[in-house]
């Protein structure tokens, strides 16, 4: 990229070898926790507390069907008046004394997860996507100011913000509803995809614009025509960024939601399974919900800059 | 190849699990704690469906949770229980605050009587202001601080000589506390079958209230009282009388010397997990549990015993246990009154108990037969019959956030002395109480 | 697929057409507002009002959980209590320790990164991918992963640091000395990234002439990095270090998975005690007072560093 620069130790091959390897072992490192979910999701749950710690194990899908039913611990007879099991996750349970007695809650948690992940998402876009548009393009009066009072929002500690939030949910009936959470992540949101939005029509010379309206557009079919096509990668990276939020947001959804709405962060520290806290099944359920975002970083790698710094830093 | 096979199979599983959750269109949700006795309640309530037509929904939240998550949801008026199995804590916020029906008018409708159930339960579980027949529960669950210790290790001759010849009696089921620790601190540490062994497993838990479930273990049998004078609210020289003090020092005595390491923040399925795993010789925990460790395929059948949280001064155990309240801001409380209903009836209370659910129902209780039924039914009765419970103010969630964080400071954290930590606890209590208008 | 999305987006695009075109007339200004005002009134409803709305309750002794109890003015005495309270000064000492260690952690570690990574080496971006990945997560769902991983008896992290120094079973949330830094471990490995990632945004920033101009000079490695390196990164690092700064002022999730404020109260961070206060003992009033304070604080504090950045940056 830059050859024959020399920037300090950047020069002799073996410098380079060096900061490569303390960067990989580092990396590697930061690694073990992930690599120790995945495999923790595919233990059984005996393997799952042996000491030492076991590397090597025999793979089971126990964490799994565990993560995904509840079961209760009979005796050997109820279990023989219930006939031959039916599948065989039902025979991986009866295993160990135990019967399915019916589904978990994680696959309503998780899908509230990502209803309320997207609605939010796409709201947040959309309203940012105007206002940024709005920010950029017209003299606002107080501009500075209202922008900076958006970033604010941001200053306050989610539990205080949600002691009055609780006590306008519970007079709205907004309570436990997925209704309420995507309008909260969405506010919370804006502020995000306003700032960050706002960068990217920054970057789309007007030009563009006056062109169009030379050519017999109106300001809103300019703003259709021309400039929505050119922020479409912004956009995209700002919902990603709106979305990983709404996904990974813990105490909104611990203090407003219980049931009915709740999200898969609340949920999955609490998966027990009989008798004892289920480590393959909370790692599986942290596995399948953490996925989406290690993929969504990788997309990603190129504007995470931008967007945990709300638009600050570019490049 | 394989992976897909795989793949296929947990995608069917998914969906065969997310199809199960919907249903019926008469249905209901039952709200309890997530452990033993909510999956037995759950296999018991499909005969409720099959015979009834009305579906089940449940809610279960681990204990450490259960009472941060349901009165949240209580207090925000949500819709999300129909039923709420709730601590027996609550009754006194359950019925000042409107959360849960009145039953009496039910209960005479029905021809429920409360004098089918056992006293301790439908004082503790059921009535507020306490022991006045105004029923805001069905006693549900009854349940007791007990203990299970390691038969086979207690029984095994090297063991019991080593015992005898360094502390003069012999090694059995402990009768005071004293004795406990004793036997706490000869497993301590001990080698037994090539693996390092320890005395106990007690509550040392900081979110919720498990520090303070252990804590009370041991202070009601030093003759620890919350009042001098009950209803007074009068507290000096009561929470921090001499006894109190010597009995807090205790717990926090056995927890320095007999836990096992890392066991700071422990409640009901730390004390399991350590107990299964074969870390320790005695665990403290509810006796809602005692079922499935008898059940238990690895420490199941004689492996185990059980006794009754020991005396001291007096003796007393820690209540535990819950009743079933219909909640206000249901749309389907008849469908829950139904359930109610359905549960009081003998022959379901004598199914629950055998499922491992805890019945308070005389007809299962005072049978003649009841004590052989399980290797613990007698020593239930036997703690069900001196039971004491934290208060149970409408604002009780806040007296003991205060006893957590005072005893956890002190026990666990070794912050100050146990006199200062129960001076302080009065002065938490009291500016509460002030708040509330009752000082 | 692409062809049927694609004739939505025209479809989509044409019903746009007709609207504009029936708004043909519209004046910038107004077309301002109306992009505008849905953003502006929808952060009122959700932010300002209820700030507004906590400071009142700030002076009442309102409890979310007594609904039918009458709501009284008691002046600042929830202000006075939270002030005269030991207890409080405790949740800050531990908030300040948090936030202090996590950022003097997350700088070294994270500006070192940077440095070693801006070497160019080859796999620098597959490797700094990697990097960036624990940052991207939950909080709260790693954080009770860490649990399980700081288990003394059977976590892995107890017996790796056992078998490299022999220290035996380590209680990482257990032990009122390590229970500080099992929080300031977690959250250095989950943040590091984003201090390095601004860290080197800041050295790719440098023009390379400078380094030339100071080789011309005669500099040493120590002052090359002394007088162009440092700052040139440093607005981006202060930078990084208000952001970071203010997350883990606010700091709930993951240290509630982790020790949820204990061994005692030793890691009870002030929004932690503030959830009791407001979630379980239901104070509503006092626990809005301690919110007011919070906000304050982030809000003065953010507002002075502010002032010291832009006079670094000029």
């Amino acid at each position: 990229m830059k050859s024959g620069i020399l920037k300090p130790g950047q020069a002799t091959p073996l410098g380079k070898f060096l900061a490569g390897s303390a960067v990989a072992l580092y990396a590697l490192v930061a690694m073990i926790p992930l690599v120790w979910i995945l495999a923790t999701g595919f233990k059984s749950p005996p393997d799952s507390i042996s000491y030492p710690p076991k590397v090597f194990f025999e793979p089971t899908l126990e964490g799994y069907v565990n993560l995904f039913t509840t079961r209760s611990r009979q005796t050997a007879e109820y279990i023989e008046s219930l006939g031959p099991p039916k599948s065989w996750y039902e025979e991986l349970v009866r295993r160990r004394n135990m019967v399915i007695s019916g589904p978990s809650r994680f696959a309503d948690r998780y899908w509230n997860s990502i209803v309320i992940g997207f609605g939010s998402t796409f709201l947040a876009v959309f309203l940012g996507t105007l206002a940024a548009y709005g920010f950029s393009r017209f003299k606002v009066p107080l501009k500075d100011d209202l922008l900076f009072f958006i970033l604010s929002t941001r200053m306050m500690p989610p539990v205080a913000v949600a002691i009055p939030i609780f006590l306008m949910f519970r007079q709205l009936g907004l309570s436990d509803t997925a209704a309420g959470m995507i309008l909260l992540y969405t506010a919370v949101n804006l502020s995000l995809s306003v700032w960050l939005l706002k960068g990217f029509v920054d970057e789309i010379p007007r030009e563009y614009e006056e062109a169009a309206v030379v050519d017999g557009y109106s300001r809103l079919q300019a703003f259709w025509k021309v400039v929505l096509p050119q922020m479409r990668a912004g956009i995209a990276a700002t919902a990603i960024f709106c979305l990983i939020f709404a996904w990974n947001e813990y105490a909104f959804a611990l203090l407003l939601t219980s049931g009915t709405a709740q999200t898969a962060p609340p949920f999955i520290p609490i998966i027990i399974g009989e008798g004892g806290l289920d480590w393959p099944a909370v790692a599986a359920g942290t596995t399948l919900f953490l996925m989406p975002v290690v993929v969504f970083t990788v997309l990603l790698r190129n504007q995470l800059l931008r967007g945990i710094t709300f638009g600050a830093v570019r490049k | 190849m394989r992976a897909k096979k795989i793949a296929a199979v947990a995608g069917g599983a998914v969906l065969a699990a997310m199809s199960g959750a919907h249903a019926q269109d008469k249905e209901i949700t039952l709200c309890w704690a997530a452990w033993d006795p909510a999956n037995a309640l759950v296999e018991l309530s499909k005969d409720f469906t099959s015979s009834t037509g009305i579906g089940m929904n449940f809610e279960f939240v681990p204990w450490t949770n259960f009472a941060d998550r349901f009165l949240n949801e209580l207090n925000s008026g949500g819709k999300l229980c129909d039923l709420m199995i709730g601590d027996s804590q609550w009754i006194g916020g359950g019925a000042t605050y409107g959360h849960y029906v009145k039953l009496n008018d039910f209960f005479d409708q029905e021809g429920i009587s409360m004098d089918d159930f056992l006293p301790a339960t439908v004082y503790a579980y059921s009535t507020w202001p306490k022991g006045t027949p105004n029923y805001y529960a069905l006693p549900a669950m009854g349940d007791a601080l007990g203990w299970v210790y390691r038969k086979d290790w207690f029984s095994r001759p090297e063991l019991q000589d080593a015992f005898k010849a360094e502390y003069g009696r012999d090694l059995g089921v402990p009768s005071n506390w004293n004795e406990l620790k004793d036997v706490a601190s000869f497993f301590q540490g001990r080698e037994i079958d090539g693996e390092t062994r320890y005395g106990a497993a007690i509550y040392t838990e900081r979110g919720s209230e498990g520090i303070t479930m252990g804590v009370t273990a041991a202070l009601y049998p030093w003759g620890f009282k919350y009042e001098n004078e009950q209803g007074s609210y009068d507290m000096e020289g009561a929470v921090n009388s001499a006894a109190s003090v010597e009995g807090l020092e205790f717990y926090k005595s056995l927890y320095d010397c007999c836990s096992p390491p890392g066991h700071s923040d422990a409640y009901m399925v730390a004390n399991l997990d350590a107990y299964k795993s074969g870390q320790v010789a005695m665990q403290m925990n509810w006796f809602a549990f005692f079922p499935g460790i008898a059940k238990d395929e690895v420490v199941g059948g004689d492996i185990s015993g059980f006794f009754v949280n020991p005396g001291q001064n007096i003796e007393a155990s820690t209540l535990g246990g819950q009743g079933i309240s219909v909640v206000a801001y249901s749309d389907k409380q008849d469908l829950a009154l139904e359930y109610i209903k359905w549960f009081a009836q003998p022959d379901v209370q004598a199914k629950w108990w055998a499922l491992g659910g805890y019945s308070c129902h005389q007809a299962v209780l005072g049978d003649p037969g009841f004590a052989a039924t399980a290797p613990f039914a007698a020593d239930f009765l036997k703690a069900m019959s001196g039971v004491q419970d934290f208060w149970q103010e409408p604002i009780y969630a806040e007296l003991l956030l205060a006893m957590q964080q005072r005893v956890h400071d002190y026990v666990v954290a070794g912050k100050g002395t146990a006199q200062e930590a129960l001076d302080k606890l009065i002065e938490d209590w009291t500016i509460s109480f002030e708040d509330d208008g009752k000082l | 697929m692409a062809g049927s999305t694609r004739s939505a987006t025209n479809r989509a695009a044409a019903a746009a057409t007709r609207f504009s075109a029936k708004l043909r007339g519209v004046s910038d200004a107004s077309i301002a507002w109306i992009f505008i005002a849905p953003t502006i009134l929808l952060l009122l409803a959700i932010n300002i009002f209820p700030l507004l709305w906590t400071i009142y309750l700030s002076f009442t002794n309102f409890r979310a959980n007594q609904p039918g109890r009458p709501v009284r003015w008691i002046g600042t005495r929830n202000y006075e209590r939270l002030l005269g309270s030991e207890d409080i000064w405790g949740y800050l000492q531990a908030t300040a320790h948090f936030v202090i260690w996590t950022m003097i952690l997350q700088i070294a570690l994270g500006f070192g990164l940077a440095l070693l990574i801006n070497r160019n080496f080859r796999g620098a971006s597959f490797w700094t991918t990697i990097i960036l990945i624990p940052m991207m997560l939950s909080p709260a769902v790693v954080g009770t992963f860490w649990t399980y991983i700081y288990q003394p008896q059977t976590g892995i992290f107890s017996y790796i640091i056992d078998f490299f120094a022999g220290t035996g079973a380590l209680d990482m949330i257990g032990s009122v000395t390590l229970a500080p830094w099992s929080i300031i471990i977690v959250d250095t490995w989950m943040w590091t990234p984003y201090i390095m990632l601004l860290c080197l945004a800041g050295l790719r920033s440098i023009p390379d002439y400078l380094y030339e101009a100071a080789e011309i000079d005669r500099a040493n490695a120590l002052q090359k990095f002394w007088y162009i390196t440092l700052p040139r990164v440093l607005p981006f690092l202060m930078l990084a270090v208000l952001f970071r700064g203010i997350e883990n002022f606010k700091m709930f999730d993951l240290v509630v998975e982790l020790t949820s404020g204990g061994p005692g109260s030793t890691t009870e961070l002030a929004s932690i005690n503030l959830k009791r206060e407001a979630f379980e003992k239901w104070r509503t009033g006092y626990s809005s007072a301690f919110a007011i304070i919070l906000f304050v604080t982030i809000f003065g504090l953010g507002n002075i560093y502010v002032k010291v950045l832009n006079k670094v940056k000029s």
